[in-house]
């Protein structure tokens, strides 16, 4: 299976990676899609989709309030914070 | 070339359960930035959603109240994409199995019913919310809206006017607030709405291409929105131009919309279903408690209105629109008032002075029975209509009945004929012009003394009892 640059450096914007040239060269894709891909070779004509491996199902909580976590517990790991928030660079969309 | 405008919405609502979709953090609006928030809500790695079993009753409830066939095995999967109010750079939505399917709801244009399709409601979370003033060149956040539960309702492009569009956020709206699953507070966000726009040419089966245009929240915005879009869309298409797939962003102050995206800037959302939440599965049982819960629906109860109480089709859809409205309403019915005097009062006096007070109809400070009392001292003969609308006023500023008020305010009608005699003689005396008037054909000076009686009478006087005594009087005169 023939992977282009185009389509790793596609895949690298979606996961905010950037890749210098050497780095792409050092990437096996084929390699990596080609392992998995042996998967594709089953035979699933009598199998359903399957999305859970486990029959565990409806594991629900009640809707009752329990309490929240410090503010500044929450803020902790937050490389830059400001007035109660975390503080990023300005977003417009 | 005429248009056909083709109209799509995907209608969020933030649901009404006390804690959050995924953890047992509060679910409210306003509270101290990012004190509501924990380990889950705030993405941290390790820790594992639990779900809500609230949040699948509601989403049923709506299901069922927007005739949707509900999902026997549902799942979550997640929508990636990475933006600073999304912590987990994941939402955590459903894709190929929403919980409800299928469905529709009936909206009303001009007198004209129409069914609009329901092609499906999914549970989804809600992001966090990010504040742009008054930094510069940074964005604060705060998380406290991160896991607020919502629900997407995704309509069939089943709407062809800017007005059929308004007309279903406002039924879906009404509904939502009928079955208490969300506080649908548009000045809190609770409901917002992406619309979907394309043209086609009058007579063609074929759809248009589309654009989305996000940011729509509140429904005279979205109404303006889409007439902007249509003309914007229209001017490009006769000028032979074509429409690109794209997404806009309305801007409900400017009244215009700007583009966000184009079609290859479009978000690639690599749906997976979510490892950590197992499936929904709902038996017949559990769909059967929930209907069981559901209340007499706007559409059911206008029907009902107009069949038994007699009121017009107008006052009938005002009152259904407001559930506490209707509650009211029917409370005071149920006392034995007369239908369609209660619906002068509430829609007429008791909006006026809600209105005036920027109150909600759920804020009335005084009973069904008290409103009723009032009613019943005016058609009693007790009050005039216009002292009743004094005592109503009172009694949004005090918790007296009826009855005290109008002993304390001295509204007491007189109705005595012997004592309103004197004063119609008194009256007639002191204007022997109008007495002359009448004497010569003009009846309009009947009106005009029945007038300064009233004045005399400081307003207390019945005006049917002394417009009955002014008449005697005058045809008394005329032919002595």
């Amino acid at each position: 299976m023939k992977i282009t640059k185009e389509e790793i450096l596609h895949v690298a914007q979606l996961a905010r990676l950037r890749l210098s040239d050497a780095e792409m060269d050092e990437l096996n894709m084929e390699g990596v899609i080609g392992f998995a891909n042996q998967l594709s070779e089953l035979n699933l004509d009598e199998v359903e989709p399957t999305n859970h491996v486990s029959d565990v199902y409806n594991v629900l909580r009640a809707d009752e309030v329990k309490p929240s976590f410090d503010r500044d517990d929450i803020l902790k790991n937050a490389p830059s914070k400001e007035r109660g928030c975390v503080l990023v660079p300005k977003v417009v969309d | 070339m005429n248009y056909e405008p083709v109209i799509g919405l995907e209608f969020h609502a933030e649901l009404s359960t006390d804690t959050k979709i995924y953890c047992s953090c509060k679910n409210e609006f306003g509270q101290e930035v990012n004190t509501s928030c924990c380990p889950v809500c705030t993405g941290m790695p390790g820790t594992l959603p639990v779900l809500n079993k609230k949040v699948v009753d509601y989403a049923i409830k709506a299901g069922l109240a927007l005739n949707c066939s509900i999902t026997r095995r549902s799942k979550q999967d997640r929508k990636n994409y990475f933006y600073p109010d999304l912590p987990k750079a994941y939402q955590v939505s459903q894709f190929d199995l929403p919980l409800c399917t299928d469905g529709w709801v009936e909206i009303e244009v001009d007198g004209v019913k129409k069914r609009i399709g329901i092609t499906r409601i999914h549970i989804e979370e809600d992001a966090g919310k990010l504040i742009h003033a008054p930094l510069g060149n940074a964005s604060l956040v705060d998380f406290n809206r991160c896991g607020v539960p919502l629900i997407e309702i995704v309509s069939e492009p089943d709407l062809r006017s800017a007005k059929e569009a308004r007309a279903y956020m406002e039924t879906l709206k009404t509904i939502l607030s009928y079955i208490g699953v969300s506080d649908c507070k548009m000045e809190e966000g609770s409901l917002r709405c992406d619309i979907n726009v394309s043209l086609r040419p009058e007579g063609q089966d074929e759809f248009g291409t589309r654009t989305e245009m996000k940011n729509v929240s509140t429904f005279s915005g979205g109404e303006r929105a889409i007439e902007y879009e249509i003309a914007r869309q229209t001017e490009i298409l006769n000028a032979g131009g074509t429409i690109d797939q794209e997404t806009r962003r309305w801007d409900d102050v400017k009244g215009e919309n700007v583009l966000l995206r184009s079609k290859e800037e479009a978000h690639d959302y690599r749906y997976f279903p979510e490892p950590d939440l197992m499936p929904i599965v709902v038996d017949e049982e559990w769909i059967q408690s929930i209907r069981a819960e559901l209340p007499e629906l706007p559409g059911v109860k206008k029907a009902r209105y107009l069949a038994e109480y007699g009121i017009t089709d107008y006052e009938a859809g005002l009152i259904v629109d407001n559930k506490e409205m209707a509650h009211f309403y029917e409370e005071c019915i149920a006392l034995g008032a007369n239908p369609k005097t209660v619906a002068n009062w509430v829609l007429g006096d008791i909006s006026r002075f809600l209105k005036d007070a920027e109150m909600s109809f759920g804020q009335i400070p005084f009973g069904a029975d008290r409103l009723c009392a009032l009613i019943k001292e005016i058609d009693g003969g007790a009050i005039s209509g216009t002292a009743g609308k004094k005592v109503l006023s009172a009694m949004f500023e005090t918790a007296k009945t009826p009855a005290e008020l109008i002993e304390e305010l001295g509204l007491k009608q007189i109705s005595d004929t012997s004592a309103l005699e004197a004063l119609v003689e008194q009256v007639i005396a002191a204007n022997p012009q109008s007495l002359d008037d009448y004497k010569n054909g003009k009846t309009r000076a009947l009106g005009f003394l029945v007038g300064q009686c009233m004045k005399e009478s400081r307003g207390k006087g019945n005006p049917q009892v002394i417009n009955q005594l002014v008449l005697q009087r005058l045809e008394a005169y005329k032919n002595a």
